[in-house]
């Protein structure tokens, strides 16, 4: 296997626009993110932060009327391709997101059940172990296994969230302002544990808070509507979270990091 | 800026009136709301209390007793036999052919309405649905006996009566079916999109995430679309009239012809009955065996719920 050439990202956009029925609520984005980094995506409110992270995972494929043009390469794959099946991606590319949404089942159960609809035949027990020990969990539930998820505090069900989303394996972990809805005690043990799990694990992490995202990320993408008023969000500014924080390039960034604006 | 300062300045001298106030539109709401409460429980009290006292005739004659109520298996007032077991499997059998065939088909209608339909579908499929609900059941009744009794015999042979258990049954199952799903529909679509999208996010399909997420968070909802599916089952009463026969019958085969306890009630309480006799008394033991009988249905379903939804909350 090590000898196989494996590409050197781990997830690339080629020229692509995301629509909702005619509008293109993002367009031409093109970017390529690196493996085993966090890259963190800011930007003002309602410019497709978003709509574009859920574009990697076809999360978008559940609002009507929405459709993409260009691609997004995952091993030299295009996740819009005709013969591509968007369950199978959604395998490869897990997502936590923004509210703590574990399933209406027991704690063992929130992680052993995505691992057996993919067909997991090893030691179920490992895995639960391991995933909530990877979540930064198991010493805390591991006495109330059978328990019902909903009994854990929303820090706790986040990171339950994020233990069932690595029970499944994936390449790439899709987070979307996970810590929003958490108290700062529970947002610095997630932000700490993104950084356990970017050694394993490609994130991608889309955020408000943008001292978070100076905090937790390797790489920054800038978002912001386009110049000419068309209400259609793009990437304006990607490089090292370093760079965008201390010596942007575009003036708009500089305006957005420094609270000038937004 | 004068005019801020005015207003700064009165509030700093304006006494303050905390005192209770009269708010006589509240007051009306309330009481006329805690009227209507204690109205709809009066009215059950009155009418448990009203069978029970006629009920409490009917044990009292000398002729009945608790022992030949419960432990015989016929029921003909004309010679004096009054075993309500009859009635009561009767009524059991086609409840459960009436849920046997509702709750399967409402639940899989609910399940393509909320999970698979498209918007247009949805809105073109659940009047239809709907429609089915609006049948006086009359209609009903006689939809069994000269089209669904017909079809059993033809399927299953001369052993199926004119008038049957199955029939009268299915076809309640029928009658049903709407509440069944637009019940279990409401409770689904009320599972919040937060939830689909974890299990999608997880790569489950669509029919994994219907059945093992979904379904199981609208638990709740669910029940309570069976338990009320029960009531109507047990409660109904043209139907099993005009289609599952008119005499007692202790018999567990559905092919056979079999008075449930509604459909004895309606037939005899039609007839000419005097006040006072036994055959009216018996009536009342009747319908409060009827309560009872819904009653334990009722609670059998939200004990087997409780213990699902424990598993899942």
């Amino acid at each position: 296997m090590e000898n196989i050439q494996t590409p050197e990202y781990a997830i690339e956009t080629k020229n692509l626009f995301i629509f909702y029925g005619s509008f293109p609520a993002v367009s031409e984005v093109n970017m390529r993110i690196e493996k085993q980094k966090v890259t963190a995506i800011i930007g003002p409110s309602g410019c497709g932060k978003s709509t574009l992270l859920r574009a990697f995972n076809r999360m978008n494929d559940f609002v009507p009327s929405s459709y993409v043009t260009g691609e997004i390469l995952l091993q030299g794959q295009n996740l819009y391709g005709k013969d591509i099946d968007p369950v199978e991606v959604r395998r490869k590319i897990g997502m936590v997101f923004q509210k703590p949404n574990p399933f209406p089942k027991s704690i063992y159960e929130n992680i052993s059940w995505g691992a057996k609809i993919n067909g997991f035949k090893g030691n179920m027990d490992e895995l639960v172990e391991q995933s909530l020990r990877g979540a930064a969990l198991w010493e805390e539930v591991k006495d109330k296994l059978k328990k019902s998820a909903y009994e854990l505090s929303g820090g706790q069900q986040q990171r339950l969230c994020i233990a069932r989303t690595i029970a499944i394996q994936p390449e790439i972990i899709l987070m979307d302002e996970p810590a929003s809805a958490l108290d700062p005690i529970s947002t610095l043990r997630i932000e700490e544990l993104m950084q356990e799990l970017k050694q394993n694990y490609t994130i991608i992490i889309v955020t408000h808070n943008m001292q978070q995202a100076a905090r937790v990320s390797d790489y920054t993408a800038m978002m912001m509507l386009e110049k000419d008023g068309s209400r259609s969000g793009t990437v304006i500014e990607f490089s090292e979270t370093k760079k965008i924080f201390t010596n942007p390039k575009d003036k708009r960034t500089e305006d957005y990091v420094t609270g000038r604006f937004g | 800026m004068k005019q801020e300062n005015t207003i700064m300045e009165n509030k700093i001298f304006r006494p303050l009136d905390l005192k209770k106030k009269m708010r006589p539109a509240e007051s009306i709401i309330q009481s006329l709301l805690f009227i209507s409460g204690v109205l709809s429980i009066f009215i059950t009290v009155a009418i448990v209390y009203e069978l029970g006292k006629e009920a409490l005739l009917f044990f009292n004659n000398p002729d009945v007793t608790f022992a030949k109520f419960f432990g015989t298996t016929q029921w003909q007032p004309g010679i004096g036999l009054f075993g309500i077991w009859p009635l009561v499997t009767s009524t059991l059998v086609t409840s459960f052919i009436a849920m046997f065939v509702s709750l399967p088909l409402g639940l899989a209608a609910a399940l393509f309405l909320s999970e698979y339909a498209s918007p247009k579908a949805r809105s073109a499929l659940k009047p239809i649905l709907e429609i089915l609900a609006g049948i006086p059941t009359v209609v009903y009744g006689y939809f069994a006996l000269l089209f669904m009794t017909p079809l059993l015999q033809k399927i299953f042979g001369d052993g199926v009566e004119v008038y049957n258990m199955l029939s009268a049954g299915i076809v309640m199952g029928i009658m049903i079916l709407p509440l069944i799903s637009s019940m279990s529909e409401d409770a689904l679509s009320a599972v919040p999109r937060a939830l689909r999208e974890g299990a999608y996010a997880m790569g489950a399909t669509k029919f994994e995430t219907s059945i093992q997420v979904v379904l199981p968070a609208a638990l709740s909802g669910i029940g309570a679309a069976l338990i009320i599916g029960i009531s109507r089952a047990v409660g109904e009463t043209m139907i099993v009239a005009v289609a599952a026969g008119s005499g007692p019958n202790f018999t567990f085969n559905p092919f056979k012809a079999a008075e449930t306890m509604t459909g004895h009630i309606a037939r005899i309480s039609g007839g000419d009955l005097s006040y006072n006799s036994i055959d009216y008394n018996s009536l009342f033991a009747i319908a409060l065996m009827l309560f009872l009988v819904t009653l334990v249905l009722n609670l059998i379903s939200q004990g087997i719920i409780n213990r699902f939804r424990q598993r899942y909350e």
